[in-house]
């Protein structure tokens, strides 16, 4: 069996709230795990908006995403908490007094209180929802590309209108057997130069852009794409022999695991009482943007907050008959772990 | 009152009422309909992709470029595909039907 960590909290998702439960915990003494299916912490500010200023930050207007997530990082460095990136956390459970998370990469850790800062869910690949296609994942379907001398002699369909579609179709024209650019409309979301560029390898017959066609199928067997499949909105339908299908449509938060762990979840929110983020399980606390209670404001502001609540009363499950007492920073400094 | 009416992806139809100037996204939400709108509106996430009745298409306002952009990524995209945060709620939308897809 691989090794346990342990840890007094374990939190889901390094978003803003995520990081800055470590904080609120750490001031009281609490060590803390954070885990994130993201390759880097922020959560949403990193994903979708890292260079946008921020103007409802109390003390920090204008700051940029980014700069406060740096911040938040820079915060919380005294704590000394663990973050475990690229991975999702799949299972939770509870064996006698403690928690046991289980991630995607197959780490444990087992911990006294859990806190679930997941916001709308993990990131990860918007992915088209067509039926099979994660029969073809791993082998003919993909959402990145590391090498491209992996698509040399193949024929390969790219889907989506973005910087990512664009990109690799430059880059594949020259190795792949045959490129497809399948894409809704004619206007593509990407530098200027290299949509002239990408057009112009059209006009040249080195790639063909399929204009106005949306994914509407896959087919192949096993884990080996023969044919996609794409329509217009009219329903004009097309087949393309494919060996490759890379989708590019951003990022897309899923819920996936959470729901199946006995949280009163509606719409991808779990209730929680606002005076503690306590769920309605034992032990397991939510803030930031998945917590929701009445009038709820989905904002940076109110999850540093409910951080708060959420770390003082989860101080009471980690350290059961001790008693809690209040401190400013002012008085207690940063604790050391 | 202005009233709309939601089809969830089961074909259940739901008529609720909105206020003038609400966004229909936040109107969705109150009402506990099946939808993330995971951006809380801020044009970042195309969760709150509903297909507008044909016959209400043209009334439920302009489609900005940034929509569009974001509509790219979002799926099923019909001719009447909108981002209900982009469409706010007045007298001439008073009685507008919309289909909500799958939650995904
Ligand atoms: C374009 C845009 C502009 C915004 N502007 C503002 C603003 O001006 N002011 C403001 O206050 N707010 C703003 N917001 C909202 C703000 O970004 C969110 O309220 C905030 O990010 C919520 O933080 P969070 O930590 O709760 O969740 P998130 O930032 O969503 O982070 C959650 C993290 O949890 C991870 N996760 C989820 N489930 C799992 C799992 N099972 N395993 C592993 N990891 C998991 C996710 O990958 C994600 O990284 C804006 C949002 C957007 C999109
Ligand atoms: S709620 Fe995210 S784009 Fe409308």
């Amino acid at each position: 069996m691989s090794e346990v960590h342990t840890t007094d909290v374990a939190i889901i998702g390094a978003g803003p709230i995520g990081l800055f439960s470590v904080f609120q915990c750490g001031m009281l003494k609490m060590s803390c795990h954070v885990i994130d299916a993201l390759p880097a912490t922020g959560g949403q500010c990193t994903a979708l908006y890292p260079e946008k200023p921020l103007f409802d930050i109390p003390a920090a207007p204008g700051i940029n995403a980014v700069d406060l997530i740096e911040r938040l990082e820079k915060q919380i460095e005294p704590f000394k908490p663990v973050i475990h990136l690229n991975q999702q956390v799949t299972e939770l459970e509870k064996i006698d007094e403690h928690w046991y998370l289980s991630t995607s990469s197959g780490l444990k850790i087992q911990a006294k209180a859990v806190i679930i800062a997941a916001g709308t869910g993990a990131f990860g690949p918007n992915k088209p929802p067509l039926d099979s296609i994660e029969q073809f994942e791993g082998n003919s379907v993909h959402y990145m590309v590391q090498k491209r001398e992996d698509f040399r002699g193949q024929r390969i369909v790219i889907a989506g209108g973005g910087d990512s579609a664009v990109d690799w179709a430059l880059s594949l024209a020259d190795v792949a057997a045959e490129v497809y650019v399948i894409h809704r409309r004619d206007r593509f979301r990407a530098i200027p130069e290299s949509v002239a560029q990408m057009k112009a390898l059209a006009d040249e017959g080195k790639i063909e852009l399929v204009i106005p066609y949306q994914l509407a199928s896959l087919e192949g067997e096993g884990d080996k794409l023969k044919t996609v499949v794409v329509k217009t909105l009219d329903g004009d339908e097309r087949r393309i022999e494919a060996d490759h299908l890379l989708s590019f449509f951003g990022l897309a938060t899923k819920l996936g695991p959470i729901n199946d762990w006995g949280l009163d979840i509606l719409n991808g929110v779990i209730k929680v009482e606002p005076s503690t983020c306590a769920t309605n399980i034992e032990g397991i606390f939510a803030v930031g943007d998945i917590a929701d209670y009445p009038h709820k404001l989905k904002l940076i502001l109110s999850g540093f907050s409910e951080a708060a609540q959420a770390a003082h009363a989860a101080y009471l499950i980690v350290n059961p008959g001790q008693a809690l007492n209040f401190e400013h920073s002012t008085t207690s400094g940063v604790p050391t772990l | 009152m202005t009233t709309l009416t939601f089809i969830k992806p089961d074909g259940e139809k739901t008529t609720v009422e909105a206020t003038n100037g609400a966004t229909v996204m936040e109107v969705a939400k109150e009402n506990d309909m099946p939808m993330l709108a995971a951006c809380g509106g801020s044009l970042a996430c195309a969760t709150c992709h509903v297909i507008v009745d044909e016959a209400w298409y043209e009334k439920s306002g302009e489609v900005c470029e940034a929509e569009e952009d974001l509509l790219d990524t979002a799926h099923g995209l019909t001719n009447t595909s909108r981002l209900c945060c982009q469409m706010k709620v007045s007298d001439d939308v008073d009685g507008m039907v919309m289909t909500l897809p799958p939650m995904g």
